[in-house]
């Protein structure tokens, strides 16, 4: 997992993710004079998410045209999942845009999407109530995987969830493939403590073993964040799976 | 482009208060659904549903069609879903708004991409002919959850419908009209039923099932459960909206469960009843 977060053109924030080969940039204006005035409320900023996915982001090169559904799924679902965590009432009749591009996909589109636009949302210096972090967790047979690419997210049945690790909340669920309820309460074990892991990588609490050492591994990118926004000076990460580039 | 008007102040205040002391404006329980009303046309494979006033049809028709290349022994599924004006004066024609992304979508992935119809079963003759099954949702009346109403209305249809009876000699394939030989029911892995319960700003409110268009309206989040009575998700969706503790996303799916059951219930029931009904002239 690869963060970059140097400024690129005029976006007053921008980032760059890659959780192994699936790689999303997102870029955020605002702040800023609404473009659409008709949409604009008077006590809050509206927040708006478009969606690009680059033609050679796959395999088979296919054009996607910007009113495909699956994209503009994956943009309301980004936007609902920052308009809550966005402080929007400090910046009324504004506009804060998000332009996620989809450089490379292998799985994950949209935890990738989701990490890189707080990222990017930090960078732009936007406040948030709390960092929204995102994974997918997958499970084969009783075996728990991790952020799943492509081949297996067709096989496996998974789940992806957004939580706010500081409350330890979930703001996004989604779940597309058939699994039987018992299993998803089991799913929801792991997901569980992959929160809390996400929330305290130091938790003694949490009970040790391979998976969760994996979890804290993965996650690690949560607290990073943290530390980032804390402690930019300093900048010494020593998770050998995050390489960080800050901007000048 | 004018915006729909919110609800005003008192009213938003009336309704909040109300739902914290678990009252609905209509007197049913937190957790209670509209009882669906299924209504079935003259054809087969034509669903009308109601959840009090939201009202959908779902029309289902098959065409023979050659397959895709890259899947020459499945049948096609297409679903059409739009939201026109006539649902509410709210849903303007052309660009598709974020209600009618998310119901497509969902429909997409409860009907289709669940695998819920054996699209194996659709093949008549590898990479030649195959059956294409068009499912037309059409929102008649919107007075909330359209989603789950829609999503009943195309499963129901998909149990209703009877496809003709074809026979394949050599390379050539006969479709026998229905007066010929009966029509036959599409091959189902499963049916699963969606349920949406709607969430508030306050934490204290209890969330409510099936909401109503207000309660949609003022609500904070809503998270859609797709299930089926075998207990096996299909669809698990919330986007972003309030956030929620592990434990209130798992007790929905309890409550999902138990409903499930319920609706499964009564749509056999419905369709042996209409079953029943219905004169199959064999020649």
């Amino acid at each position: 997992m690869t963060i970059d977060l140097t400024p690129r053109g005029t976006a007053d924030g921008s980032a760059v993710i890659t959780h192994g080969l699936t790689e999303v940039m997102v870029d955020v204006f605002g702040p800023k004079e609404a473009k659409l005035r008709g949409q604009t409320s008077h006590d809050r900023a509206l927040v708006t998410v478009e969606v690009g996915i680059m033609p050679f982001s796959t395999g088979e090169r296919r054009k996607r045209n910007r009113g495909d559904k699956r994209i503009l799924e994956l943009a309301a679902t980004i936007k609902q999942t920052f308009e809550p965590v966005i402080q929007t009432a400090l910046y009324p009749r504004s506009e804060i845009s998000i332009f996620v591009h989809i450089l490379q996909q292998d799985g994950g589109l949209l935890p990738a999407s989701i990490n890189a636009t707080t990222l990017a949302l930090i960078t732009a210096g936007i406040p948030l109530t709390d960092y929204v972090t995102a994974i997918t967790c997958g499970v084969y047979s009783t075996n728990p995987l991790l952020d799943l690419n492509t081949i297996e997210e067709n096989d496996i049945p998974h789940l992806t969830v957004a939580s706010l690790p500081r409350t330890g909340k979930v703001t996004l669920v989604a779940m597309e493939t058939r699994l039987h309820v018992e299993r998803t309460a089991v799913l929801g074990i792991y997901v569980r403590r992959l929160i809390r892991a996400a929330a305290d990588p130091t938790d003694v609490t949490i009970q040790e073993d391979a998976l969760t050492d994996v979890i804290k591994h993965r996650l690690n990118i949560a607290s990073l964040l943290f530390l980032w926004t804390v402690a930019t000076a300093t900048g010494d990460f020593d998770n050998p799976d995050v390489s960080v580039r800050k901007g000048p | 482009m004018p915006r729909p008007p919110s609800p005003s102040i008192p009213e938003k205040e009336f309704l909040f208060t109300s739902l914290k002391e678990s009252l609905r404006l209509d007197g049913r329980q937190p957790l209670e659904m509209r009882a669906p009303i299924l209504t079935f046309g003259p054809d087969l494979g034509w669903v009308e549903c109601a959840f009090g006033k939201t009202r959908v049809l779902a029309q289902l028709d098959a065409k023979m069609v050659k397959p895709t290349p890259e899947r020459p022994l499945e049948g096609l599924i297409t679903i059409h879903s739009e939201i026109s004006p006539m649902a509410s004066s709210e849903y303007e024609p052309g660009r598709p708004s974020d209600e009618e992304v998310n119901m497509t979508r969902m429909l997409d992935k409860i009907l289709r991409r669940s695998d819920a119809i054996d699209k194996e079963s659709l093949c008549v003759l590898a990479g030649q002919r195959v059956w294409h099954l068009r499912l037309t949702i059409h929102c008649l009346a919107d007075a909330g959850n359209l989603l789950d109403c829609a999503c009943l209305a195309g499963i129901v249809a998909f149990k209703h419908f009877r496809r003709p009876e074809v026979e394949v000699v050599g390379e050539e394939v006969i479709v026998h009209h229905p007066s010929e030989r009966a029509p036959v029911p599409l091959s189902m892995h499963h049916t699963p039923f969606c349920f949406t319960f709607a969430y508030f700003p306050d934490q204290d409110t209890p969330p409510v099932l099936d909401p109503s268009y207000l309660e949609q309206r003022i609500s904070a989040g809503l998270i859609s459960v797709a299930l089926n009575a075998q207990k096996e998700l299909c669809v698990l969706q919330k986007a972003g909206g309030v956030p929620l503790t592990q434990e209130q996303v798992l007790a929905v799916i309890d409550i999902a469960v138990n409903e499930a059951v319920k609706l499964d219930w009564l749509v056999t029931q419905r369709l042996a009843e209409d079953w029943k009904g219905r004169k199959v002239e064999v020649r």
